[in-house]
């Protein structure tokens, strides 16, 4: 196919706006949907399941702040607040935070931007969704009948004897295991194999880059996993004995081998969100990015780094104080690097052209969770104060300032940017806005209060609380309020501007993102033609952005 | 079918896309390895914790066994990579017939690992609280024939996926499909085939010698 003359695309500004013919509308039926093995309609089967598992994951986020409302028992009792949060812990990781972003925008963009037709194992990539739907269902299966009360953490020997329904979520979890491993795979070939002529590894787009590291952790961390909870369902099922002191097991074991591939999976979570961040920033200040190689191997050196840092779970486990000092110090090397991506990433701004458009408004609110959230890091990581705040509220609002809050800003910030790429249509920006300063702020009045209650020694986990915790309880469940109306309200307008939504060119940001370069949304090959790339990724040095001036684009308009 | 036949839509050439699929094959079974990883980091923490069990219980696994065991897994390999030669060389029923000799030792490993484990079964030599041996008594000994069962259990499901995979392929070697310079897919395969060998080298003296 390569054989063919390298012809230019179609240049999107005398295209038509809207996409006649694309990947949506190319074949139709559901049977089209559930056999198909084009990566973009997989990407989009990710986008509705995971979204789907996000607000049913938030639903039990807010049942769990609900209950904490009152010092005492407020909706239920204190064994379905356990399942509670266990389920809001195993949905949000597992069925949301890992495979969100490489599974939509990986998907659907990964291949784009590297001038390819698809991922390199289409047929695997597939499999990679139904083994995440069956995950689901097994896991589900647990939930309902019964749950799980251990959380997400599954800590032997509780899990190993507790009576409520561990086993199918474990194996629910361990199947989710293989749906990312295939993921990953495929893309780390991809990168390899299908880079179209004229994209060489310096010119990969930095989401590839962020991207491939995160593979490269889901590839060699996830099988560890796999097996330990496939120990723990044997043990829990027969009675074996690995984990149980009472059987001569050791329960240390079970700590050191879940966080070996627990510590590694938070990178899972925010090296895509890393990756998307990268994109987002050079089409928001129209500049390439500041420090290209230093933004692609920290990447790589978050991956390395985070498979030496999981000791830093067993501070007060019994671990000699030797290697709590050496896991201490090797988990700051990761603020190293996080750094350096900030500074680059800021850096990039300076002098650029910014419009403030909803997914800008996501990356500063990346910025703020990313920065605050690695600094606590920072502090958590050194072992005398960790000790003071071992299992208290300060850990709950750390992970979820730095996993959560910057992986879901990144997540919208996806959304927003690659809305017009994905489906051709424009969401509203006003209503962008106003979802993005509610989640912000709603994100904020959740936490900040959780790092004072974790400071004043809230412990977590627990079903009620002294009365002097109550005011700062309060006010983290009327933001978490905040934050399940700001969802909604972008659930709806996502919604609406599919079929009302003004309709987008080729390019409505002046992007000079490799991906901008096909018509929106794009044809069911990718491309017309064969893309050629005499330029690196956004590169705005020279001639004008490819759909004319950015200033004159949707954005100025609807601000 | 000419090798082009096989090359899919997304890859350029044939080269590319069999460059792809044995990237794909070796990160696949970098996941293996560490899958076994899990097991063989549990197995140094207890060997550590319990000494004098370990090597007490290793007595009770028949050495003579584990080393046919051994020998007929090595020979294997040599059968499954002589395979994938002829493949390689258009000669598809000599490879057929190489992969029919490769399932027929993995047939054999099977049969002596199940004797083995009925006779463990006899003897009461089951993991955790099912252990009730008589002879042994050595602490550490239920957690030893814990271990024991998973990592041979585990690498008995991998043999027989093996086998299921390599039976498909030596029916497609047998009807020509790969007789005309294509033979990704009898590589791919005997490269499975050999990552199960390897983890037996290591469990054979982990279990039986040691």
């Amino acid at each position: 196919m390569s054989q063919s003359p390298a012809t230019t695309p179609p240049s999107p500004a005398d295209a038509p706006a809207y996409n006649p013919r694309n990947y949506l509308n190319a074949e139709a039926g559901i049977r089209s949907w559930l056999l198909t093995r084009d990566h973009k309609r997989i990407g989009i089967m990710f986008l509705a399941l995971t979204t789907l598992f996000f607000f049913v994951g938030g639903l039990f986020a807010l049942l769990v702040r609900i209950e904490l409302l009152t010092p005492g028992p407020t909706i239920m009792s204190a064994m379905t607040y356990n399942r509670m949060f266990t389920l809001h812990g195993v949905v949000m990781i597992f069925l949301f935070m890992i495979p969100a972003i490489p599974g939509i925008f990986g998907n659907f963009f990964l291949p784009i931007m590297l001038g390819a037709r698809d991922v390199a194992f289409p047929r695997l990539n597939l499999l990679s969704l139904y083994l995440y739907v069956i995950g689901a269902g097994i896991a589900l299966y647990g939930m309902i009948h019964g749950g799980t009360d251990t959380g997400w953490t599954f800590y032997a020997p509780y899990s190993t004897t507790t009576i409520t329904k561990v086993v199918p979520v474990l194996l629910g979890a361990f199947v989710l295991g293989f749906s990312s491993i295939v993921t990953g795979l495929n893309f780390i070939v991809t990168a390899h194999t299908l880079r179209a002529p004229g994209i060489t590894w310096m010119r990969m787009p930095l989401f590839v880059w962020s991207i491939y590291a995160t593979s490269i952790i889901q590839i060699l961390a996830t099988p560890v996993l796999g097996i330990t909870l496939l120990m723990v369902a044997v043990e829990h099922a027969f009675g074996f004995g690995i984990f149980d002191p009472a059987r001569g097991g050791d329960p240390i074991l079970f700590q050191h081998m879940f966080w070996f591939y627990s510590h590694p999976a938070v990178y899972i979570m925010v090296l895509p969100a890393m990756a998307v961040i990268s994109e987002v920033i050079c089409a928001a200040a129209h500049k390439n990015i500041f420090g290209y190689k230093a933004v692609a191997f920290s990447s790589l050196g978050i991956a390395f780094v985070g498979f030496f840092t999981w000791g830093h779970h067993l501070f007060t486990s019994g671990q000699s104080t030797l290697d709590a000092g050496i896991f201490g110090v090797l988990s700051m090397f990761v603020g190293i690097f996080t750094a350096i991506k900030v500074f680059n990433w800021t850096a990039t701004l300076y002098k650029g052209s910014v419009a403030f458009t909803a997914w800008f408004a996501y990356f500063c609110g990346f910025l703020f969770f990313l920065v605050f959230g690695g600094m606590t890091g920072i502090a958590l990581a050194t072992v005398s104060l960790d000790v003071h705040w071992q299992d208290t509220y300060f850990v709950v609002a750390h992970f979820h300032f730095i996993m959560v809050g910057a992986t879901i800003m990144a997540w919208l910030a996806a959304l927003h940017y690659w809305w017009p790429k994905m489906f051709g249509r424009m969401y509203p920006e006003r209503w962008g806005l106003v979802g993005a300063v509610t989640i912000v702020f709603g994100f904020n009045a959740t936490f900040i209060p959780q790092f004072l209650l974790g400071n004043y020694g809230m412990p977590r986990r627990y079903y009620s609380y002294p009365e002097r915790f109550w005011p700062l309880n309060v006010a983290s469940t009327l933001g978490a309020t905040l934050l399940g109306f700001g969802f909604l309200l972008i659930l709806i307008y996502f919604l609406w501007s599919l079929k009302y939504g003004r309709v987008a060119s080729a390019n409505p940001w002046g992007s000079r993102g490799y991906e901008w370069g096909t018509l929106s949304p794009p044809p069911p090959e990718n491309f017309i033609g064969q893309p050629v790339y005499p330029s690196p990724p956004h590169d705005y040095t020279e001639g004008s952005v490819q759909s004319g001036d950015p200033h004159a684009a949707e954005v100025t308009h609807a601000a | 079918m000419q090798p082009e036949a096989y090359v899919a839509h997304h890859f350029p050439n044939l080269r590319q896309q069999e460059h792809a699929a044995r990237i794909g094959m070796w990160l696949f079974l970098a996941t293996e390895l560490l899958l076994f990883g899990g097991l063989f980091t549990a197995y140094s923490v207890y060997r550590f914790l319990y000494p004098a069990g370990f090597a007490a219980s290793s007595e009770h696994l028949s050495v003579a066994a584990g080393t046919i065991n051994t020998v007929v897994l090595i020979t294997s390999s040599l059968t499954v990579a002589l395979a994938h030669h002829f493949a390689r060389h258009g000669k598809g029923r000599t490879a057929a017939l190489c992969l029919a000799i490769t399932l027929a030792f993995a047939a054999v490993f099977l049969v002596i690992k199940g004797w083995e484990w009925t006779h463990d079964f006899e003897e009461g030599l089951l993991p955790g609280r099912y252990f009730h041996s008589s002879e042994l008594t050595a602490t550490g000994a239920p957690m030893f024939f814990t271990l024991y069962f998973i990592l041979t259990g585990l690498h008995g499901i991998h043999v027989l996926i093996g086998m299921t995979v390599l039976a498909i392929l030596m029916v497609l070697c047998w009807r020509g499909a790969y007789d005309h310079g294509y033979s990704t897919p009898v590589e791919l395969g005997g490269m499975y085939w050999h990552l199960v060998d390897l983890i037996w080298i290591f469990l054979y003296p982990l279990l039986y010698l040691i």
